[in-house]
């Protein structure tokens, strides 16, 4: 339906013909933009009333004592719907440690909660759909559950800095949560909306708009040369370039879906977007306050190949 | 005068929420005692995972995201004569 109304936007009212850069551009534009909106609105609400159930204090709770494997993969999994926010990774971290979350699982909540997020998924939904979406979840999962159990195998409790092993945690505050209505968890789902799709709405429009253009003027299969899957090198390099790179998903990812038609390869795209999120420069910097430059390195080369390993697989596979 | 403290390493939602108290504060003609806590292990010293948290005369009573505007004149209204808050009545 929004096809059939993008397409009466464009050819007929606006006037541009099919066939032409300009009408591809402006109807690709158009058909997106609303599509996707939607489908974030929808998805971002419904993860806002998921944490009115779950706060970081009960995740922990949950996850505290619980051993190596099954701690990881409950992480993993609660990284998605526990609320989280990068600038509280250092804290997070510690609380975790100090309430007897094993330093493994902890590690696979921390890598979980960025990368598979609500955002990424609904995006990936709306632009690729679901299928793509159901195996960037799923390899997302895996990367933080396989990290986690190899940092836990590696026991380098010893390589976080001493100020934190000392940590005196105080008591975890009583808040008076009282169990809240349903009114109150749709509010958190509105308020979430508001948080979320009000940040992330101009990069969103901006990336739609960069990939119109590039769906629209760039030739057919230029990609295919640079990020096609005959180019061993192509993941290593994605993600390298990730980085230093520290943007959302929303800015991103149209940019990739329009280079996709241009002949660049899935798991490349997937790579690159995975590294970008999870692997960042700041996101290293803060938590270089607490671990020692040695675990630093175990866990940035750990994710960087899980990552590496979905893109070779994706390539492989699709 | 209520000491009111914002927990926070300095991130962006940690400015708001400070600014939002403070401006709350002024528009109530409540005068208040504004701090803002950055040291990660007072933070954690309060047993906060999530910033920004908020500490109203050395008690917790929010961590993480901005509280709501509701929420903050709360916290800065007069105690209740007779601490009748107690009851789930309110």
């Amino acid at each position: 339906m929004l096809d059939a109304l993008a397409a009466w936007l464009t050819f007929d009212l606006i006037g541009l013909s099919r066939g032409t850069h300009l009408g591809e551009a402006v109807w690709f534009f158009l058909y997106d933009v609303p599509k996707v909106l939607l489908l974030l609105v929808a998805v971002v609400f419904l993860m806002g009333v998921a944490h009115s159930y779950i706060s970081p204090e009960r995740t922990r709770a949950w996850l505290a004592n619980k051993p190596l494997g099954l701690g990881n993969v409950m992480a993993a999994g609660l990284g998605i719907v526990t609320p989280f926010c990068s600038c509280s990774a250092v804290p997070l971290f510690i609380g975790f440690l100090s309430a007897g979350v094993p330093l493994g699982v902890t590690f696979s909540f921390l890598i979980s909660a960025p990368m598979v997020n609500e955002v990424a998924l609904a995006l990936l939904f709306g632009l690729f759909g679901w299928k793509v979406a159901a195996l960037y979840l799923v390899l997302g999962l895996s990367v933080a559950i396989v990290a986690g159990l190899v940092i836990g195998r590696l026991g380098m409790e010893h390589h976080l800095e001493d100020w934190v092993r000392n940590i005196q945690m105080g008591a975890a505050p009583d808040l008076g949560d009282e169990k809240p209505g349903w009114r109150a968890r749709l509010g958190r789902g509105v308020s979430h909306v508001r948080e979320i799709v009000g940040r992330v709405w101009p990069w969103l429009i901006a990336g739609i708009g960069i990939g119109a253009g590039i769906h629209g003027y760039v030739p057919q299969d230029l990609m295919a040369g640079i990020m096609g899957k005959e180019r061993w090198w192509a993941v290593p390099a994605a993600v390298l370039l990730g980085v230093p790179m520290y943007s959302n998903a929303a800015g991103i990812l149209p940019v990739i879906q329009a280079l996709l038609g241009k002949g660049a390869a899935l798991g490349t795209a997937l790579a690159f977007m995975m590294s970008v999120i999870a692997l960042s420069l700041p996101e290293m910097v803060i938590l270089r306050k607490v671990l020692k430059p040695a675990l630093i390195a175990v866990f940035a080369g750990v994710v960087a190949a899980g990552i590496m390993l979905v893109g070779f697989v994706f390539n492989a596979v699709l | 005068m209520k000491n009111v403290k914002v927990l926070g390493s300095g991130c962006a939602n940690c400015e708001t929420t400070a600014k939002l108290i403070a401006d709350i504060a002024d528009a109530k003609g409540i005068r208040i005692e504004l701090e803002k806590v950055t040291d990660m292990a007072a933070i954690l010293g309060y047993g906060v995972m999530t910033t920004p948290g908020v500490v109203i005369d050395g008690k917790v009573v929010h961590a993480g995201g901005v509280p709501d505007s509701a929420k903050v004149a709360g916290w800065l209204a007069p105690a209740a004569g007779g601490g009748g808050c107690c009851g789930g009545c309110c």
